[in-house]
């Protein structure tokens, strides 16, 4: 458990994400856990990264918040729990675990370059399965991704997909897009393709963009004819029509600079847009004579109309998204900037002339894909890799990024604090000043404590430095503006560095604890029973006793090395009694001077009554203080008084607190006992029984003479009575039935249809024995 | 006196049976039927105080249909004999099947109830 090591650097904060785009996720496993006053970092990549955290606990509400703080100047994520419940404030046990749902800011306006870390995760990312990447476009993407990074282990695979690529470029079912795919692999890895199959797919390749009426078209056959003209050298392949063809492409885009897919779907994309200026880019490469200035000046014009429908958040980024939400396989910021981006760098190689565009937009589209950190998905990652190296290469202007290899200095150490200044993929940038405009301290945004100090250059390690620090410096946190400043002239038109660049700097150092004691004191006088001197760096044990009418009273004092107050994020004391019951007390200040009493007679109840053996246990810690402590200093042996009946029970207390988060205990379901039955004989028995008078009921009759002599002998009325008759006892059949299955509503339905059939007959066969009795009567 | 009582006890049910033998033998075989009917009742009753009433719904099922069924039978018995001069003009046959329609109703909710 490592309790706020300052020595842990708040670096940078480089999340990766898992979403396309998003940039402000934490990785699915990031949940930081807080068990009592300790950390525990879940999540392997959290592990490495800074946290700085504040607790408040109001005793007199109840509230314990918690605020956590990664990085850099961030967005406080506040969370509280157990609101209102006094005894939870009182111990810290009572939020033993916060899991925080943070959705953290990117380091507020830090954004490092592309680094080692995002070749590695390139590696893992792209693993070929069976000699290749799956499809030619996966295998496109991972190649292009690699070659960008300069990775030269990159797995081996140009056998199988050389096999596949030819095999793709000589089938005639290919499709524009298949040999698209193929002739991007084939850029890359430059297979042995014949002469004769290129032939052959130029004069099909030809028919199709002539024949072409969807963007999507266009894109991949011009694309396909491109990247043929680069891959055979073929100086004379151009394309028929080139300024017809770049008009159907114009034709289809909208007023506010986006594209539509095809002259039939009304919905513009901006997307669409990105591919639109790719393919635009090829038909002004192929075109055999120069295309007409004033229909690139309109696409020039549309590339400025689209900038101004770019997004953008609150640290500087800037990132193109789709405005129609509800369009089938929605391609996300990332690949919707990525896309533009793309067709910006390949429009503005072939197009002459300048293109007017906001610098501050192209950083921002840089810092937008340097934001996103290591993407987990592979496609993200091309995306990312393939954008930045087209703003790289781009002729517009190419970002510079500032960056900071620490953003924490131990005054200690007496560190120097560094500047990196790189291209987005880390290359050296030109020759440049970076310049700290001020820094101040964030408590007290007005005065400053440096101002226009020019960093010196340490060209061994390509960074910039400032070498020493005014002594006024104190721990804290504090903002630093710098500027860069490039030296030649003509690299100022080339390369767009933003303006300011404001970066958090943690200034640590050991913070000074002194007069730290600990006394006795008698309640009623105030006057000192016993006391003690605590040296809190080193090892203490103290031994104390007091009972109800005493107070205990600790104080210390803390100085930063400048000599001012130093409050800390957290001052806790904590008193564990044998019984693992816990006891956290906040320590407040007034100046320099921390103090706590503790009056035992208002606290008898808050303690349960418990008497014995407390030890105290001090917290002192902030992100800045080196030297935080958590320090066991002894124990008091607390006499108290019996409790009253009503008194509170101590909280039953978790031997592990883990094993409150474990699996519960298995629930079993106890189910009613059945009642006791009587012995089967004498059901059977009593069964019999009610026969008897069932034959009885039979002798009765026989005695009495009965007799089916009124029975209808005509045949019509007969075969009405047999009817009749069978009729009741299919009724009593189906009764039977329901009792042993069926359900109420089959014997409803089954019943209304038996019922109708034995009124029917039940009325024949009873009005013709009323007419019969009548005749019988009247004769 | 004792044995005048008897005497006169003798006469009483001989005075009754006589009456009775004039009754339509119709009206004997419903009362026959009410007869079994009342003793299958009393049979289950006996049943239950043996065992007591554990699926008790079964026993009042059980239990009711047959004086269900008696009460019913007396019933008929009221409509048919013609004695009874309210019932003058109904023909018997209307009677029975209102019985039997009776009947049929009461078992159902019976069967129901039986569980």
């Amino acid at each position: 458990m490592n309790f706020l090591s300052p020595l842990h650097p708040p670096l940078q904060l480089c999340l990766s994400s898992t979403l396309g785009g998003g940039r402000m996720h934490l990785p699915k496993e990031g949940e930081i856990v807080i068990p009592e006053m300790g950390f525990q970092i879940s999540s392997p990549s959290m592990e490495k990264k800074p946290w700085i955290f504040k607790t408040i606990v109001d005793e007199r509400d109840g509230i314990l918040g918690m605020s956590l703080n990664l990085g850099k100047e961030v967005k406080e994520v506040k969370s509280f729990v157990g609101g209102g419940n006094k005894r939870m404030a009182g111990s810290l046990a009572g939020f033993l675990v916060l899991i925080l749902a943070i959705s953290i800011c990117e380091a507020a306006s830090i954004f490092q370059p592309i680094s080692d870390s995002h070749r590695s995760a390139a590696l893992d990312l792209f693993k070929p399965a069976d000699g290749s990447f799956g499809s030619l476009e996966e295998t496109y993407e991972a190649l292009r991704t690699f070659e960008i990074l300069g990775i030269n282990k990159k797995p081996d695979v140009s056998t199988a997909t050389c096999g596949t690529v030819s095999k793709a470029l000589g089938s005639s079912s290919s499709t524009p897009k298949d040999l698209f795919d193929a002739l991007r692999v084939n850029s890359i890895l430059k297979c042995n393709i014949n002469a004769e199959v290129f032939e052959g797919i130029i004069s099909r390749l030809q028919a199709a963009v002539s024949g072409a009426s969807s963007l999507l078209d266009f894109y991949y056959s011009v694309g396909s004819l491109g990247l043929i003209k680069d891959q055979t050298s073929k100086a004379d392949l151009h394309l028929s029509d080139a300024e017809g063809i770049f008009r159907s492409i114009k034709a289809l885009s909208q007023s506010d600079g986006r594209w539509r897919y095809s002259s039939n779907n009304p919905e513009s994309s901006t997307f669409a847009a990105g591919i639109a200026l790719e393919a635009l880019a090829r038909v002004v490469s192929l075109a055999s004579s120069e295309v007409d200035q004033s229909m690139i000046g309109t696409v020039k014009n549309d590339i400025l109309k689209l900038f101004d429908s770019i997004e953008k958040y609150d640290d500087g980024a800037f990132y193109f998204d789709e405005k129609v939400v509800n369009v089938p396989e929605h391609p996300g910021p990332l690949a919707t900037s990525s896309s533009v981006v793309r067709g910006l760098t390949a429009f503005t190689t072939v197009a002459t002339g300048s293109l007017n565009l906001p610098v501050d937009k192209i950083l921002g589209l840089a810092k937008f894909f340097l934001g996103i950190g290591i993407p987990g998905d592979a496609k993200d990652f091309f995306n990312q890799i393939d954008s930045l190296a087209c703003l790289e290469s781009n002729s517009v202007s190419i970002p510079l990024i500032l960056s900071l290899p620490s953003t924490v200095v131990s005054l200690t150490k007496k560190e120097n604090l560094m500047v990196k200044v790189n291209t987005v993929l880390g290359s050296k940038a030109p020759p440049l000043t970076v310049k700290l405009v001020r820094a101040y301290s964030t408590s007290s945004k007005d005065t400053s404590i440096i101002e226009n100090k020019e960093l010196s250059f340490d060209p061994e390690r390509v960074v910039y430095f400032l070498d020493a620090l005014p002594d006024s410096v104190d721990v804290g946190s504090y903002i630093f503006v710098f500027k860069v400043v490039l030296h030649d002239s003509e690299h100022k038109d080339v390369y767009v560095t933003g303006t300011l660049t404001h970066v958090q700097i943690f200034m640590t150092g050991l913070v000074k604890i002194g007069n730290a004691e600990i006394a006795v004191l008698d309640n009623d006088l105030g006057s000192i029973e016993t006391q003690r001197k605590l040296d809190l760096a080193g090892e203490n044990a103290v031994s104390l006793s007091a009972n109800h009418l005493q107070k205990l009273r600790l104080s210390f004092q803390l100085t930063t090395p400048c000599g001012s107050a130093f409050k800390p994020h957290q001052a806790f004391l904590k008193l564990r009694h044998e019984t693992k019951v816990e006891h956290v007390f906040l320590m407040r200040n007034s100046g320099k001077k921390f103090e706590i009493t503790l009056d035992f007679l208002g606290l008898v109840e808050k303690l349960f009554y418990l008497s014995g053996k407390y030890d105290i246990q001090l917290t002192v810690g902030d992100a800045v203080m080196e030297n935080s402590l958590l320090s066991d200093i002894g124990y008091v042996e607390l006499d108290l008084p019996e409790a009253p009946e009503k008194a509170p029970r101590p909280p039953p207390q978790v031997v592990d607190p883990y094993s409150r988060y474990g699996p519960k205990a298995e629930i079993s379901h106890i189910f009613r006992a059945p009642e006791k039955r009587p012995p089967q004989e004498l059901s059977l028995t009593f069964s019999g029984l009610i026969l008897l008078p069932f034959i009885g009921f039979l002798i009765g009759l026989l005695r009495l003479g009965v007799n089916l002599k009124n029975f209808p002998t005509s045949s019509v009325p007969a075969a009405f009575a047999i009817l009749f008759h069978v009729g009741i006892a299919a009724v009593l059949l189906l009764y039977v039935l329901f009792w042993l299955k069926l359900d109420l509503f089959t014997t409803l339905k089954t019943l209304s249809f038996l019922g109708v059939f034995l009124m029917f007959v039940g009325h024949r066969i009873l009005s013709h024995l009323a007419s019969a009795s009548s005749k019988l009567k009247s004769a | 006196m004792a044995r005048s009582t008897s005497k006169d006890a003798q006469a009483l049910f001989h005075s009754l049976r006589s009456a009775y033998v004039a009754t339509p033998s119709s009206l004997k075989i419903i009362d026959l039927y009410v007869g079994f009917a009342v003793f299958t009742a009393i049979i289950q009753v006996v049943y239950m105080a043996f065992v007591g009433s554990f699926p008790f719904n079964s026993f009042l099922s059980g239990v009711l249909s047959c004086v269900g069924t008696a009460v019913l039978a007396v019933c008929l018995r009221i409509q048919v004999n013609k004695e009874n001069k309210e019932f003058k003009d109904l023909p018997p046959e209307r009677a029975f099947a209102d019985f039997v329609l009776c009947n049929l109703v009461l078992h159902l909710v019976i069967m129901n109830f039986l569980g």
